[in-house]
């Protein structure tokens, strides 16, 4: 099917000075304008509370704007929501399914809801079914279906009239990178149709693949345009070193430190760099380790968001400067799992797992919500009781010596969970409590916490009321404030901005150097790339454990050589599904 | 032609709210849980467990020395409805009974009671009771003055009128039996379709907000009128149902006279239940959050109709500013009609003015419900 310039071009939402607050906070959007054109895939792009879900809800007409005029389709929100409302499709964050009706009868409330003539239904349905790969499924209640059979599901709810406008508000959280791209396959071949699509997302990556993207940060808009326009800014300045033989988080360190220098992380065995200024990589050679080479790779779309942040931090972490050095040249191993298994009723939620963290290395647990990371975590600092298999911390078994193990180990947990009530400077007295610090040294600890984060300014409010890069600052104060040999982190960068995550890793790698064991989980397919080896957790199994680098080489064949993370990701769960059929 | 395909499309989304609501319903076992098990229970426990009758209490009694006088005087305790007496003529005999519990107190006629009566002093009795059960301790103290007052004035009254005998005769209407199921059970229905209308409909839809479902009904062209109608619906009928199961268990296993019609007790119910569901509607779409709405609905709704409806405590007995309190109390304009329709039959007059001022407070619920439900977020 070949598309008329005409069915792309139609601007479907007209956005103007949109602004909206809610209290007397900062504006969670604030004089929002651009467009949002028919037969794209248009990405609402940015970190969490930077306004994306808030945009998507004005453009329902559920919601109003304090100031500025929406239109969408045509119509005013203020005044003609009930007609925008016919002929869109919104998928809300939990894809607004009810869960005790089966997939059959959540999709004839919806036909109803929709007003979708019982004559076109079977043909419909049918269609629809078929398209989300749902019909075997059809009989069974929408709480029983995985993570991305809800997201079909949803998907084909928001479909079931055929909707001018397709609002989707984070699809892709919570679901496996093959069910993620499946959705974007189907989505895509949509706006062939000349529907207009608006995919809202806090993954750069995903960002990078849509048509257009309107990128938000704390309610503003940062660029509107194609994705590629945006990289533009950082074209030629971004490279890749190579070939580095000694520690690599030193030389980040370093790096990071020099001048010309605007964000750089680690990429596998490699550092990714971007520089001020196309001429200035010459200057960077000096602070590069010996034998390592600079090579010119592309700008990615996370690239360009950095540079326009005004940069990522420093390499310097002050946290890790201040920490106590331990020996890492023995290879002393730290945290061990040995076939760790959790059973709940007949549910296997981590079947054998398996590894070994030498003291000062990152260990990532790679994997989709749902696959047994957590269960596997919990399992390790004591907080769940393994069915069978055993886990060692700085040499205790947790079964037995649940608290000196406990003791020697810092828990950073999904979300942050710190006491929300609780002030600042209470949070951290009472984390300090609560590992054994006592005396002068719980004074000074906690001295040194407030100076190194900053929280002089913010002592007294409460935690839940501070903004998300703050409450992910605290919390990792709470959780090294007692020097622990080990750091387990849970989704520690979940939602925060990048050069937020860049702050938080900054300070990792430094401990990391200083040696600390740190275990992280993650699914971002970016952050496994800061680890020293990984395990990929599918359906309660590790289906692969390795260094990133080895990871990606196991997957790179003549199609694809130089594959990402989440290549091969897909390639070893596609793997592994495939041993099991057999 | 078209505004009938729009009324054909309106009728149909209702039925597609109703229907989904049913679903929920039939399969969630908290919602039964809530409409038949808990009512079961708060029936069995007003039916057999709470009694607000004063069951015979045991005493000893201690008569000193006999006299026609304290003959006279102990058969005024046997005759009491309140005792359950066992005679003696020495205390000693009683203190083991007090102590292991067997009889709840001694009331001792000493050996100068006669004569001090004779001579017209105060003639006193003793009472010995367990100090550890206050509450008997006192009932028994009161009840022993009782029956000697009574006594003492019947004397009396004897005395004046040549020895011609004359004792007031009560006479109750309606509960001769005076039992105290008769009129708990009643009201304990409405109770359990307060908790029904209010409590169960404020959790369903503060569960919808919770999950964001409520957001993705409300992207499609359904009105909110549409989306209140779906949800009250079914929980209207769920209410009724559960009423008519209590009234066949006050009334089959309980033996509660049902003196009224069924048609007033469905209109009765059925205007009791509009303040409830209206009241529910408010605040779940208040809270939009079933931990708050739970708490909201059981003080805002379930507590008054226990205890500002005039089931448990008389209104009238009430400080003044509580009495006006439960004016807005739906439950105080149910239970009194309900009572009359179980003990006393139709009293329409009656009937039709509780209705009257429940739908009124139901339509202001409504109305706030209404408001706070548009077609928004936040």
């Amino acid at each position: 099917m070949t598309i008329t310039d005409g069915q792309r071009d139609e601007t479907f939402v007209q956005l103007e000075d949109v602004t909206k607050a809610f209290g007397s906070a900062v504006p969670a959007l604030d004089k929002v304008s651009g467009s949002i054109k028919s037969g794209k895939i248009t990405g609402l792009v940015g970190p969490d509370g930077s306004g994306k879900t808030t945009l998507v809800r004005l453009m329902t007409g559920l919601m109003q704007p304090d100031s500025g005029r929406l239109t969408v389709l045509g119509h005013d929100t203020r005044q003609d929501a009930a007609a925008i409302q016919t002929s869109i499709g919104y998928m809300p964050q939990r894809f607004g399914l009810y869960e005790d009706l089966s997939v059959r009868e959540n999709l004839d409330l919806y036909a109803d809801l929709r007003g979708l003539p019982p004559e076109q239904r079977a043909a419909t349905f049918d269609e629809l079914l078929t398209f989300t790969d749902l019909k075997r499924f059809s009989d069974r209640l929408a709480g029983k279906l995985s993570g991305g059979m809800k997201q079909k599901l949803g998907l084909a709810c928001a479909l079931l009239k055929k909707p001018r406008l397709l609002l989707l508000d984070e699809p892709g959280v919570g679901v496996d990178p093959i069910s993620r791209r499946e959705l974007w396959k189907m989505v895509a071949d949509l706006t062939k149709e000349g529907v207009g699509v608006v995919w809202s997302t806090a993954y750069l990556d995903e960002a990078e693949a849509c048509d257009s993207v309107l990128l938000l940060n704390q309610g503003k808009l940062m660029f509107s345009g194609a994705p590629h326009e945006l990289t533009q800014r950082v074209e030629g300045r971004v490279f890749k070193v190579n070939g580095i033989s000694g520690r690599r988080r030193q030389a980040l360190t370093r790096i990071l430190d020099d001048d010309a220098v605007v964000d750089g992380v680690i990429q596998g065995e490699a550092i990714r760099v971007v520089v001020e200024a196309s001429s200035r990589e010459n200057t960077l050679i000096e602070v590069l380790p010996e034998g390592s080479r600079l090579e010119p790779t592309d700008p990615r779309f996370e690239d360009a968001f950095v540079d326009m942040l005004g940069g990522g931090p420093g390499g310097r972490s002050e946290l890790a400067e201040a920490a106590t050095a331990r020996d890492t040249s023995n290879g002393n191993i730290v945290i061990v799992a040995k076939g760790l298994t959790k059973q709940f009723g007949d549910f296997r939620a981590a079947d054998n797992i398996n590894f070994e963290i030498p003291r000062g290395q990152i260990f990532g647990l790679l994997g989709p919500n749902g696959a047994g990371k957590s269960t596997t975590f919990k399992m390790l600092c004591g907080l769940l009781k393994p069915s069978q298999g055993e886990g060692r911390v700085a040499g205790f078994d947790l079964r037995k010596d649940t608290a000196q193990a406990r003791n020697r180990l810092g828990y950073m947990a999904q979300k942050f969970s710190l006491y929300g009530d609780l002030s600042v400077a209470q949070n951290l007295d009472f984390f300090a409590g609560v590992y054994g610090l006592s005396g002068t040294r719980k004074r000074e600890r906690i001295a040194l916490m407030k100076k190194i984060f900053s929280f002089e300014q913010t002592e007294t409010m409460s935690a839940k009321d501070l903004p998300l890069g703050l409450k992910q600052r605290l919390a990792l104060a709470c959780a090294v404030i007692h020097e622990p040999e080990a750091l387990f982190l849970d989704e520690p960068t979940s939602g925060v901005d990048p050069v937020t995550r860049r702050e938080f890793w900054t300070h990792i790698n430094g401990l990391v150097e200083k040696g600390v064991t740190v275990l992280v989980t993650t699914h971002f397919m970016d952050e496994a790339e800061y680890c020293d080896r990984i395990s990929l957790i599918y359906r309660g199994r590790s289906i692969a454990l390795g260094s990133p680098d080895e990871l990606k080489a196991g997957v790179a064949n003549a199609a694809n050589p130089d594959p990402t993370m989440e290549d091969a990701f897909i390639a070893l769960v596609q793997a592994s599904d495939e041993r099991d059929a057999a | 032609m078209i505004r009938k395909s729009i009324d054909h499309d309106r009728i149909r989304r209702l039925a597609a709210l109703v229907r989904k609501e049913t679903y929920q319903l039939v399969r969630d076992p908290s919602s039964i849980l809530i409409a038949f098990v808990l009512p079961m229970i708060m029936l069995f426990l007003f039916g057999y467990g709470v009694s607000l009758d004063t069951d015979r209490t045991r005493i000893g009694l201690v008569v000193e020395e006999p006299t026609s006088l304290t003959h006279d005087l102990s058969a005024s305790f046997r005759a009491s409805r309140y005792f359950d007496v066992t005679f003696g003529s020495d205390r000693r005999i009683f203190e083991d009974q007090l102590i292991d519990g067997s009889i709840r107190g001694i009331v001792v006629v000493p050996a100068k009671f006669t004569a001090n009566y004779a001579a017209g002093l105060d003639a006193q009795l003793q009472v010995i009771v367990d100090g550890s059960d206050p509450n008997t301790a006192k009932f028994v103290q009161n009840y022993t003055q009782g029956v000697v007052a009574s006594w003492k004035s019947i004397r009396s009254a004897d005395k004046a009128q040549g020895g011609q005998g004359q004792a007031v005769e009560q006479r109750f209407w309606f509960n001769p039996e005076l039992t105290s199921r008769n009129f708990l059970v009643p009201g304990s229905i409405a109770i359990i379709m307060t908790l029904v209308g209010t409590l169960l409909t404020s959790l369903v839809i503060a569960r919808e907000w919770e999950r964001g479902t409520m957001e993705a009904m409300m992207a499609t062209p359904v009105t909110s009128i549409e989306l209140l109608v779906g949800k009250i619906l079914p929980y209207f009928i769920l209410g009724l149902t559960s009423m008519t199961l209590c009234v066949l268990l006050a009334v089959f296993l309980f033996g509660v006279p049902f003196r009224g019609s069924v048609l007033a007790l469905y209109v009765l119910s059925a205007a009791f239940l509009v303040p409830g569901l209206g009241q529910g509607l408010l605040i779940s779409a208040a809270t939009k959050n079933q931990f708050l709405a739970s708490q909201a609905a059981l003080i805002s709704a379930f507590l008054p109709s226990f205890l500002l409806s005039g089931f448990l405590f008389e209104i009238n007995s009430m400080p003044e500013i509580i009495q006006w309190v439960t004016v807005i109390v739906p439950a105080r304009y149910l239970i009194p009609s309900l009572q009359t329709l179980f003990l006393a039959g139709d009293i329409w007059p009656m009937f039709l003015q509780a209705v009257a001022v429940m739908l009124l407070i139901g339509g202001v619920f409504f109305v706030l419900a209404a408001r706070s439900t548009r077609k928004r977020i936040g």
